[in-house]
């Protein structure tokens, strides 16, 4: 149950020159939170700049209140979020999204990220490494932008890290390393996060080979809420009918066989 | 709030069989807003939504992000005039006509409407906006323009209804970055019987509520018993 409310930043890391970590206080968020959902945050105490930022969710600590996420400084209103201070408040309606990861009955899944859209993915992995076995592929430009590499080998069984231009890790993208994989390791299931060609290629792969696969779609939203509509998708239809759903209310997690991406 | 979302909707006879029931549990008033490419689509829609139990049609003539009919009715004296009139007679609920900014003169379309006989008037719609980025020299919108809304807007809508309640009998709607219980009273002061909240739920679902609670607590500031005793009360220096 999304509400709105005021969390306390505990804690702003920079992980990157223009990458920042927030641990955040907040009981009603952390309590209902679950892997693949995002919060809508106000940036600045005025109405400057105008709508909330959806951010995705990175890490939810039940038993201790919190909350992390992670964000890239790119624009005007991640710049104005980046300023606030450990100790001040932060107004945040979340968390938002009724769909989400579901791993089902999957034993053996892989998880595959790139760039700044792995961060979803380390909730996912933390909750089930327990129970299943959990092959990450993660993808970046290049070493400089290589992150989170330590907290994903906790919560994998296996890590593949690759960047575009061979300067860390293996040489190539992501998906290659996945699908090379899959012949010996058999994959029950895939969940993705990242820019839109590798989940375009991601949802090729997973849906020619029928591996139950959701992708987790980033979307620029205004209101989060599922009530402006600027955010939809196009889903695969039987027949010649059009039908969209929407990233922020039906997603942002969705079965790639029922999107058009 | 720049946007070129355009009117997603799912049509009217979809509206009717699966929101409407929804929307009657709640104790509020029901204002369906209703678009048409053609004037026959506005009085078709109309038509339809005449046989069901909501409490008004607000028509809209004024969507900045639809090429084809919608806006191009919306800025014309004879535009306005001719689709409220054809709408009027199939529709015996309450019809409110929402205008576009995008005019030379606002109260030319808000008289049209009322000469056709509307019951209300809405204003004002979003602005024709453009914004570029500099770096690959485009458009950000797909669309290339949008509309533009949000309390950027607001003190040119309040100039609006100000210069359309002036000039109309019937009641004015005002619309445009309200956010606050102030931004509320101020189109009261204006003019307006009552304003209307976009943009500013999507930076807060609950901003209606807040909005609200302020103007109660303005209300209370001013000792004033009765709302409708400040509507169109501003004083011009």
């Amino acid at each position: 149950m999304a509400v709105n409310t005021q969390v306390k930043l505990l804690k702003k890391e920079k992980l990157k020159e223009d990458v920042m970590k927030f641990t955040c206080l907040t009981p009603e968020i952390a309590s209902t939170a679950v892997p693949g959902q995002f919060i809508e945050i106000k940036v600045s105490k005025t109405f400057e700049p105008f709508l909330r930022r959806p951010i995705s969710i990175f890490n939810i600590e039940k038993d201790k209140n919190l909350i992390e996420f992670i964000f890239q400084i790119k624009g005007r209103g991640t710049s104005f979020l980046s300023e606030v201070e450990e100790g001040e408040y932060i107004d945040v309606v979340g968390p938002l999204g009724d769909g989400v990861f579901n791993i089902k009955q999957c034993k053996n899944i892989a998880i595959i990220g790139g760039g700044i859209g792995i961060f979803p993915l380390y909730e996912l992995a933390k909750e089930n490494i327990d129970n299943i076995s959990i092959n990450t592929y993660l993808g970046f430009r290049s070493k400089q932008f290589v992150l989170l590499e330590e907290e994903f080998k906790k919560v994998s069984t296996k890590l593949i890290i690759s960047t575009d231009d061979g300067t860390y890790g293996n040489n190539g993208y992501a998906i290659d390393y996945l699908k090379s994989d899959f012949d010996k390791l058999n994959f029950d299931g895939i969940f993705a996060c990242g820019p839109l060609p590798m989940l375009q290629k991601v949802k090729e792969f997973a849906d020619s080979k029928n591996i139950y696969c959701q992708l987790s779609l980033e979307q620029r939203m205004a209101c989060g809420i599922g009530a402006c509509m600027g955010c939809s998708v196009k889903l695969n239809t039987n027949n010649d009918t059009i039908q969209y759903a929407r990233v922020c209310k039906n997603g942002p997690v969705f079965e790639s066989n029922k999107i058009d991406i | 709030m720049l946007n070129s979302i355009g009117l997603q909707n799912p049509g009217v006879d979809y509206v009717i069989e699966h929101y409407l029931p929804k929307l009657k549990k709640y104790d509020t008033a029901i204002i369906v807003n209703a678009i048409g490419n053609t004037i026959e689509d506005y009085v078709e829609v109309c038509r339809r939504l005449n046989d069901t139990d909501i409490d008004g049609v607000e028509l809209n003539l004024s969507c900045p992000n639809v090429h084809s009919g919608c806006m191009a009715f919306g800025v014309t004296y004879e535009g306005v005039k001719e689709v409220t009139s054809a709408v009027r007679k199939v529709l015996d609920k309450p019809l409110i006509v929402k205008l576009s900014p995008n005019v030379t003169d606002i109260t030319v379309t808000a008289r049209a409407a009322e000469d056709a006989g509307a019951d209300g008037i809405s204003l004002i719609n979003a602005f024709t906006a453009m914004v570029i980025d500099i770096e690959k020299r485009r458009p950000v919108l797909g669309n290339n323009t949008g509309g533009l809304s949000g309390p950027g807007i607001r003190p040119i809508a309040v100039r609006m209804t100000y210069d359309v309640a002036k000039t109309v009998k019937i009641p004015v709607l005002g619309i445009g970055g309200i956010v606050t219980g102030s931004d509320a009273i101020e189109f009261m002061l204006a003019g307006a019987t009552a304003v209307s909240i976009g943009a500013g739920n999507f930076y807060s679902p609950d901003t209606s509520i807040k909005v609200i609670k302020e103007i109660e607590d303005y209300l209370g500031k001013h000792d004033i018993d009765d709302i409708n005793s400040i509507i169109g009360t501003v004083k011009m220096n």
